[in-house]
């Protein structure tokens, strides 16, 4: 039967057989819960943001002509019900790209009409490979990275991705070297590469770019005349220095250059606000032959016109908006100082990091040897016997063995200080 | 696109520069035309009515009253802001089993319950558009074609083909026997593609048709079912105007026609469904894959990570399509409304010597303009589509857009406007029809129309026959087709 399939259906490029998945598949089996499974599998290995959700349902609470598809007392129901332009509800991109802003301190501004609304990041950045890239052409990313990427920029485009090898020798950043080794690479496997694509704030790293190395990016897409997608769905989540700079920052000086239409931002409400349930993504460009593509496409995966009803009225709420960029940064900031001193005191470093929901956790000295083998060996220990649900480096093709992703936010504190014991507990045998 | 020259490499990929998105057709500039233009009332009513948009507007007063009194199906309302955490993190590609537990019953019920669908074979979508791109993801590699009869939905082609780089190959149907899809005419579109070359991987049906707004019979189904088991082929059918069905015959599913043989290869078949028609929800995007075929539920599964329902949606849904009583009377009133709404329209175009296709579903007419043709061509027909929008200000959609392979058939949507809308369309159909007076044999066709009409009729028709009576300044502005003839 599965002769009569495609061969995206057949083949293994959704990725899920890796150990990201994986360890999600056992959490799944054996999930943690205070009371009814407080010996389960404590989940560390989903980059969620659950820290701020109660600012937002309060919110709720004191809006809830919202609630009721109202708008000035009138219902708008069925105009909602009816709403399918994929243009997008205007008064919702309006809203989201002055929140995008607000996040940047406000140092740049976006335009609506630039931004194309798509079902997550997720569709976000398949719809901008369709874009840039045909079967077989490459995407350059700089490891480690994100394993949805795999499915997520390769599965149904066809298209391929070459790593950017990072390493810890200079905490994961990105040279030049690295980037025209990479770019030959593909060359040498006659591999036409479309662009680069990088995460800032880094996934998994939780760090964010340095002046220097988005400049580095911008002369390397300049000099070899290619697309540069930089995927900032994690930009509200900086929680402390050095200060954020985007790329639309760094864009803002070559307006009247080439490259002006070759550089894409993909945003998410998914990690910022904690709300990957809606699926709501976009693509920010000023280029328009992508905008007006990456429209069309939108049609295979718009945003419920209820989301965007509701997201419009939450961040048009300046008041709500600014409370919850400060408040939500505070609550990161702590939690992920209670993780790494937690880890600290099991003799556990991590990269310094000022971002993201995760840490990026050094267990080298952990391994039995330096190799992949072992860091799978201890990372079955640590899913199965210590029961904390964490990702292996491997899986974010990470080219050194033995770090590991271990996300804070999305647990209540005293699960993250159970884990904190567990860990301790295991290295002190 | 200023991407390609002799000196630059192309920048963008061909399938964001090429015309496969299907935008610069017909079908979609009479949606400009309306767009620059709308009808409105009180603020526009000279403006373009819009009968080109399959929506389902009859019923919201019913959705509406539901939504007042179950303010907890909400997760933004006070009675629902205690599920609002769960609902927002909740990104499983599995879907709610709440939503998925709902739509399966919706779903059944909707096919009078005489078949029950699986829960755990409902996989979502970013509606029905994003359903059909999957769908073909799933089974198709570039360059494999699906047959689909004609005429067929245009979006179609953007849907199966763009992305995905499919084919679609037409399986003809005539008006001579109802546009019925036959299995002769199945087994010339295969030969045909197998002669090219072409690798087929399915049949695409829509039942309830669009454009035609009938339903298929037991046996052509039957031959469906036979026929892609014969040549082993898989069968997507596509299902979303399943509840628009307003009078007998009763609607069969093929999730019935399966049931009915053990010998029948299951894993062949799989159903698109959506809200969109049936419920009257195209924003909320609610999509369906539901697939007899395991590896394509398990595929479909993760393919559908490009195109999640919303869970505040799902949330929505599950609660309402759960309300049993509130779906009966939903389902109930549904169809009368859709009944009168199409009796109105069909009896207003009979008075002025118009013929549709019996049709007993879907959300528009298939409208019978051959007669109205200088000559029986695309091009005579699309100068008479331009003509009923430029000059009457009513977007409908031409048979060609739907690649009808006869000229002369309009798609006319009736439930997307309200009852005063439908008087200003009506007469508008009315006021062109009386411009083309005398291509119809009025006086056998209108015996039903009052004196006054026919009176009418003549007269227009000695005014169009003599051009130096109308003046330059005639407020009745001259149709293309009297100036061509004289």
């Amino acid at each position: 039967m599965r002769l009569l399939l495609s061969g995206k259906a057949k083949c293994n490029s959704h990725g899920q057989d890796s150990s990201y998945f994986l360890g999600l598949q056992a959490y799944e089996k054996n999930p943690y819960d205070q009371t009814r499974n407080p010996q389960g599998i404590i989940q560390m290995g989903l980059a969620e943001n659950q820290l701020s959700l109660d600012l937002v349902e309060s919110w709720l609470s004191e809006n809830q002509d919202v609630a009721g598809f109202k708008s000035d007392g009138e219902s708008i129901f069925r105009e909602l019900a009816l709403f399918q332009d994929y243009h997008g509800l205007p008064a919702f991109k309006k809203a989201l790209v002055q929140f995008m802003a607000e996040i940047r301190g406000n140092k740049v501004s976006f335009d609506p009409k630039k931004i194309v609304l798509t079902a997550g990041a997720t569709s976000a950045n398949e719809t901008l490979v369709f874009c840039l890239a045909k079967a077989g052409d490459t995407i350059l990313i700089p490891t480690p990275y994100y394993p949805g990427f795999d499915r997520d920029l390769k599965w149904r485009t066809g298209a391929e991705i070459v790593p950017i090898h990072c390493t810890s020798s200079n905490d994961f950043k990105i040279t030049a070297r690295a980037l025209q080794q990479a770019y030959q690479e593909a060359q040498n496997c006659n591999l036409k590469v479309k662009g680069v694509l990088v995460t800032n704030p880094s996934n998994p790293l939780g760090t964010t770019m340095t002046r220097a190395e988005l400049d580095l990016l911008m002369d390397f897409i300049v000099e070899k005349q290619i697309h540069l997608v930089c995927d900032e769905i994690y930009s509200g989540t900086v929680f402390g220095s050095p200060n954020y700079t985007s790329i639309v920052e760094v864009l803002s000086k070559y307006e009247k250059a080439e490259v002006w239409d070759r550089v894409h931002v993909v945003y998410s409400l998914s990690k910022d606000l904690g709300l990957p349930g809606f699926r709501v993504g976009a693509i920010y460009t000023n280029n328009g032959s992508i905008i007006a593509a990456a429209t069309k496409m939108s049609s295979f995966g718009l945003v419920s016109s209820q989301t965007q009803y509701f997201l419009s009225m939450l961040l048009s709420d300046k008041k709500f908006t600014r409370n919850y960029i400060s408040e939500n940064k505070k609550r990161l900031e702590k939690r992920h100082a209670s993780l790494i001193s937690g880890l600290q005191n099991a003799g556990i470093s991590c990269l310094k990091s000022n971002a993201g929901l995760f840490s990026w956790v050094d267990m080298r000295h952990l391994l039995s040897s330096s190799t992949f083998e072992a860091e799978m060996e201890l990372w079955e220990k640590i899913v199965y016997d210590v029961k904390l649900n964490i990702s292996p480096g491997s899986s974010c093709h990470c080219s050194e063995p033995g770090w590991f992703r271990v996300c804070f936010a999305n647990m209540a504190e005293e699960t993250l200080e159970i884990a904190i014991r567990r860990i301790k507990a295991f290295v002190d045998v | 696109m200023g991407y390609v020259s002799s000196n630059t490499k192309p920048l963008l990929s061909r399938k964001a520069t090429n015309e496969g998105h299907a935008e610069n057709c017909p079908y979609f500039d009479g949606w400009k035309a309306y767009d620059k233009d709308p009808f409105h009332p009180s603020q526009n009513p000279d403006g373009v009515i819009q009968m080109g948009l399959a929506e389902h507007q009859l019923c919201f007063d019913l959705v509406q009253e539901w939504l007042v009194s179950n303010p907890e199906a909400s997760i933004c309302t006070k009675k629902g802001v205690d599920k609002f955490r769960d609902i927002a993190l909740f990104q499983d590609y599995h879907g709610l089993p709440a939503f998925r537990n709902a739509v399966a019953k919706f779903m059944g019920r909707v096919r009078g319950d005489k078949v029950k669908f699986d829960p755990d074979r409902i996989v979502m979508s970013g509606g029905a558009t994003g359903a059909h791109e999957m769908i073909t993801f799933c089974l198709a590699d570039p360059g494999d074609a699906f047959l689909v009869p004609t005429p067929y939905y245009a979006g179609f082609d953007r849907d199966l083909c763009w992305r995905t780089e499919a084919r679609l190959l037409p399986v003809v149907c005539h008006s001579s026997n109802n546009f019925k899809v036959t299995r002769k005419a199945l087994e010339e579109a295969y030969a045909k593609a197998v002669e090219a070359n072409i690798s087929v991987k399915g049949l695409l049906l829509t039942n309830p048709s669009n454009p035609l707004g009938t339903i298929l019979d037991r046996d052509t189904l039957r031959e469906a079912m036979s026929f892609i088991n014969e040549k082993n082929i898989h069968l997507i059918c596509d299902e979303i105007y399943a509840a628009t069905v307003f009078r007998q015959p009763d609607f069969i599913s093929i999730a019935e026609i399966i049931e009915e043989d053990q010998e029948y290869n299951r894993n062949l078949v799989h159903i698109i469904y959506s809200l969109s028609k049936d419920m009257g929800f195209p924003g909320f995007r609610v999509g369906i894959v539901y697939s007899y075929n395991d590896a394509v539920v398990e595929c479909g599964r993760r393919m559908s990570s490009f195109g999640l329902v919303s869970s505040q949606t799902q949330y929505l849904i599950a609660s309402m399509l759960s309300d049993d009583q509130f779906i009966g009377k939903f389902l109930l009133e549904s169809a009368e409304r859709l009944e009168t709404r199409h009796k109105n329209f069909t009896d207003g175009l009979h008075q002025v010597g118009i013929k549709c296709l019996n049709g007993n579903a879907g959300l528009f007419l298939w409208m019978d303009l051959r007669e109205l043709l200088m000559e029986s061509t695309v091009e005579a027909e699309t100068a008479l589509w331009r003509g009923i929008i430029n000059e009457f200000k009513l977007n409908v959609s031409p048979g060609s857009s739907f690649h009808c392979s006869e000229p002369g058939w309009f798609r006319v949507c009736i439930a997307n406007m309200n009852e005063e809308t439908m008087k200003v369309a009506l007469a508008r159909i009315r006021e062109f029809v009386r411009r083309n007076g005398d291509k119809l044999n009025r006086k056998e066709k209108c015996r039903q129309s009052d004196l006054r009409l026919r009176l009418s009729f003549r007269r227009m028709d000695d005014v169009l026959r003599s051009p130096c009576i109308m003046s330059p300044h005639s407020p009745i502005p001259q149709s293309p087709l009297v100036r061509t003839r004289t």
